[in-house]
């Protein structure tokens, strides 16, 4: 435990031996699907036939709506997403009709033989005519605590704005794929590419209409998931599964690309406006927020998301006074998902913003007014939701990461180069990550195992939870192991599967390891009070006139089975197994865990909803080319808490990988739709996530120590969303550099994502008001 | 359809004979054709380096090359980088390194970063990161890749 061991399948990974869906060996049947989309952001369906492209070569199914045999409805949690587009389509990339042929090359030709007619209708394409047409998704949401009016009215200074963050494409590497192959009868097995495979297992069996008994879902592993195949990993399984029912075959879909990036959901995009009262030492006082989502065309989790950025558009901070007011806006664009953070980064970009003007305006640096305002130990320490911040490591992160990282030296380093150089400007910045642990939903806080172990002494661990390179099935076969004492080659981590463990949670929130860990570990605790009892007897049995070794006298440690005080009675762990199994006891059990200390009142907006927070901090220095708008990231420092690491290894990857797909969302990763609501940056030539030439020069990660969490299993802590957040560090790092431009006497404008064309036009409007104002310095 | 053309190559240093469409992909020859589907599809446009093999030496994105061209060419893919049951050094080192997460990118990722320890037995870090700025992966924010080929034992790099 708590020692760097490689990723349970890297040793497949590193020769090509790791499977995935499409790497699945084929049967001489298999069919290849093919998803046909609307062309059209919103259109009525006036009339389409399917004769021809029935007939075309290859081809063994076309589908549309009306061969769905169950129900045509996809929706994860509000049924208003059709698995097949039946009278209209609201948005580009939605899924008409299915093709099932031999090959790729006759799905497409038969595709161009698909006669079909559309009206199209005026559509909702951006946030702003959505908010005008007054399209709401559902009603407006509301958390507020003290009376934020007379804060504001009676705050030395106020200062509001607003500020737009973008949507964002997943980019896993393995696009959206599925698998499905027939058996007896209804029976139907599905691998799929799925973060939530019981809700795939739901749907599949919806669409199809059967039962859930008769549809297997598996999922051996994910080529990257972050949350864009929580609930979207459902569809291709779906429309798999049409496919496979209407011919009999197996049918494998793999989007392409383009496809998945043009038919799937993303990041919200938001719209926040945001008012702040703060005194002159930077203490906020009070602080309005008004957060502005775009849906999409259907629910999906939006407002899951949507309550997510509610409860942390506070971030670290303490505000006496606080009123947010969350609207979700349906648009006609691919329904945006849960992605890393689940609305947390959108709302703690505006937050960040808010300290940020409020440094800028008093003058002070904005790490000075971060430490200021971080939640208090003892006072000053219940959010907005009233959860009391506990073990709460702010204070001691900030004081270690501002040595470590230098900041203070480093300041005054950028201070004296901005003051040297006209075109060349650095920038600096410290931002935090405060992040709630545990589903929102609360009902989704419980996870299940299934340990089988072998007569030949080896352990076979079903969970829950999926593998998607986070490293969850390490960690779970190191708890697996440790718990029964034995070596982590005796182990091996099952595909996540719909029969072995049922009514499953998605792996998504951070809970993967927290959740399903603690699963396993009852688990195997069962499992170790059957055998400690057996070999008790057996020991007992061996020696009879010797002292009698009850069943809690028994250790499992190093491969061996002994008596605790009389270690001279041992039996190894292999050697032991077959006598449990003459004494016919069970070697399989499950476990089963929730979440204890949750609870929360939606209606109230009251509660404890999370286990527990995770923290961490990001110190960032840029450098920017004020003539081009071109950013390096010169140095990151991360001090991240990941309480006793269950496996560093693992969690610093994660932390690196975090952050930089933060700073992608924050820089280079940019999604544009056109007027008619076709989405531009539809491939990886156009849409940026980073390289190896985009992380920082200098990258230095670094987990908290001594940081033993008590609400997780053996006091570690999840890593897997919070480090996305740290991403806004090199945000805020740009905007210091911009704002040196005017010698940090005016507000720049900015946005999110900060692409060189965002920081070149900020730096033009402020060479430009330089030149207006020359003689008096102005506040935005 | 057009007519089939038979192509000798070298593939994982095994002579084949094959009969291939002047438009396939090497990537689907290699995977759809021939099974060796640690070779991976990510975006078949050539942006994502996840398709990368070597051909004679040098790292290219197979999905960007014609089954044909090919012909009289010696290619490897991540099956042919260990010698049996014997890794190579850089298999090793990604490995000690946690440098593979969801592992889709992990081939390609080798495959480029063969090519560059080929050429240049000591690169810097920049090197490094220049030579596999064509691998995109979207789990481990590139560190631990970096590391892990900067430091596979020079000794041990020729195979």
């Amino acid at each position: 435990m708590h020692q760097q061991i490689p990723h349970e399948s890297a040793a497949l990974h590193v020769t090509g031996e790791a499977l995935y869906i499409d790497d699945l060996p084929s049967s001489p049947s298999l069919l290849i699907g093919r998803v046909v989309y609307s062309p059209y952001a919103h259109a009525r369906i006036v009339s389409y036939d399917l004769t021809k492209a029935r007939e075309a070569p290859g081809v063994v199914a076309v589908l549309s709506a009306k061969d769905i045999p169950g129900h045509n409805q996809m929706g994860p949690v509000v049924k208003d997403e059709p698995c097949l587009a039946a009278e209209g389509v609201t948005f580009i990339g939605q899924a008409v009709f299915l093709i099932a042929a031999r090959t790729d090359a006759q799905c497409r030709a038969a595709e161009k033989l698909i006669d079909v007619k559309y009206v199209p209708l005026e559509a909702i394409l951006t946030l702003e005519e959505a908010i005008a047409a007054n399209n709401l998704l559902g009603p407006p949401r509301r958390m507020q605590r003290g009376d934020v009016e007379v804060a504001l009215g009676s705050a030395p200074h106020v200062l509001k704005g607003e500020l737009r963050t973008g949507a964002a494409e997943h980019w896993y590497l393995e696009t959206q794929a599925a698998l499905c192959v027939p058996g007896e009868g209804p029976e139907m097995t599905v691998y799929s590419s799925s973060q939530n495979p019981s809700e795939t297992q739901k749907l599949v069996a919806e669409v199809l209409g059967v039962k859930k008994k008769d549809v297997v879902v598996e999922v051996r592993r994910i080529g990257g998931g972050f949350g864009g195949k929580e609930t979207q990993g459902n569809h291709v399984a779906c429309w798999s599964a049409l496919l496979c029912r209407a011919t009999g075959c197996p049918v494998k879909i793999r989007l392409f690309r383009d496809e998945d990036m043009i038919m799937t959901g993303k990041r919200h995009r938001f719209l926040t406006r945001y008012e702040v009262g703060f005194d002159d030492q930077g203490k906020l006082l009070g602080v309005k927020f008004e957060l502005n989502s775009d849906a999409g065309a259907a629910t999906d989790l939006s407002f899951a998301i949507m309550e997510r950025a509610m409860f942390h558009c506070d971030n670290a901070y303490y505000v006496p006074a606080i009123d947010v007011t969350a609207r979700v806006w349906r648009t006609n664009l691919p329904s945006n998902t849960a992605f890393r953070g689940f609305g947390g980064p959108q709302a703690m970009a505006a937050m960040e913003t808010v300290i940020d003007r409020v440094a800028r305006y008093l003058h002070k640096d904005a790490a000075e007014i971060r430490q200021a305002n971080f939640y208090g130990l003892e006072q000053d320490n219940v959010t907005h939701y009233g959860q009391v911040v506990e073990n709460n490591r702010l204070h001691t992160i900030f004081d270690q990461l501002m040595k470590s990282s230098e900041y203070a030296a480093r300041r005054k380093a950028v201070q004296e180069f901005n003051a040297a150089n006209e075109f060349w400007k650095k920038g600096l910045a410290l931002t935090p990550v405060k992040f709630g642990i545990s589903f929102t939903t609360s009902h989704l806080n419980q996870a299940g195992a299934l340990v089988n172990i072998y007569s030949d002494g080896t352990v076979l661990v079903n969970h829950g939870g999926t593998e998607m390179g986070q490293g969850l099935h390490t960690k779970i076969q190191q708890i697996a192991a440790t718990e029964l004492g034995i070596s982590i080659d005796r182990v091996r981590v099952n595909a996540t599967n719909t029969s072995k463990v049922p009514n499953t949670s998605p792996t998504a929130a951070s809970t993967g390891t927290d959740m399903n860990g603690m699963a396993v570990k009852h688990a195997v605790e069962t499992l170790k009070d059957r055998i400690a009892e057996c070999v008790a007897a057996l020991f007992n049995e061996r020696d009879p006139s010797a002292v009698h070794t009850a069943k809690g006298d028994c250790c499992f440690e190093s491969d061996v089975i002994f008596d605790s005080r009389h270690p001279e009675r041992r039996i190894g762990f292999a050697e032991a197994i077959p006598q449990v199994i003459v004494r016919r006891v069970s070697l399989s059990a499950t476990g089963f865990y929730r979440t204890p200390g949750i609870g929360w009142d939606k209606t109230k907006g009251v509660g404890t909803p999370f286990r527990y927070y995770a923290f961490g901090m990001a110190v960032s220095e840029v450098l920017v080319d004020t003539l081009t708008g071109a950013m390096t990231l010169l140095r990151t420092d991360i001090l991240h808490d990941a309480g006793d690491s269950i496996n560093p290894g693992i969690d610093t990857g994660q932390i690196e990988g975090g952050y930089i797909q933060g700073l992608g969302w924050c820089t280079t990763e940019e999604i544009k739709w056109d007027s008619a609501g076709n989405l531009m940056t539809h491939s990886p030539d156009t849409y940026k996530i980073p390289t190896a030439k985009d992380i920082p020069i200098d990258f230095r990660v670094t987990l908290l120590e001594q940081a033993t969490n008590p609400n997780a299993i053996y006091g570690s802590k999840t890593v897997a969303e919070p480090p996305f957040m740290l991403g806004l560090s090199t945000w805020m790092a740009i905007k210091d550099a911009i704002s040196a431009v005017a010698n940090h006497t005016v507000e720049p404008e900015y946005a999110l994502p900060a692409t060189n064309e965002v920081i070149l036009l900020s730096i033009e409007k402020l060479r430009n008001m330089m030149k207006v104002n020359a003689s008096e310095p102005v506040h935005a | 359809m057009m007519k089939s053309i038979v192509i000798t190559t070298t593939i994982n240093k095994r002579k084949h004979e094959l009969e291939v469409h002047p438009n396939t992909t090497l990537l689907d020859l290699l995977r759809d054709e021939l099974g060796l589907t640690g070779t991976k599809r990510g975006c078949e446009a050539g942006e994502c380096g996840a398709c990368t093999i070597l051909m004679n030496g040098q790292a290219v994105n197979s999905c960007l090359v014609l089954a044909p061209q090919i012909d009289g060419q010696e290619i490897l893919t991540i099956e042919g980088l260990a010698d049996g049951d014997k890794l190579h050094p850089l298999q090793e080192s990604f490995l000690d390194h946690d440098a593979v997460h969801c592992g889709f990118c992990t081939p390609g990722m080798l495959m480029s970063a063969k090519s560059l320890l080929d050429r240049n037995a000591s690169p810097t870090e920049l090197e490094v990161r220049t030579a596999i700025s064509g691998n995109l992966c979207r789990c481990t924010g590139y560190q631990q890749i970096v590391d892990a080929v900067l430091e596979t034992e020079p000794v041990k790099r020729e195979t």
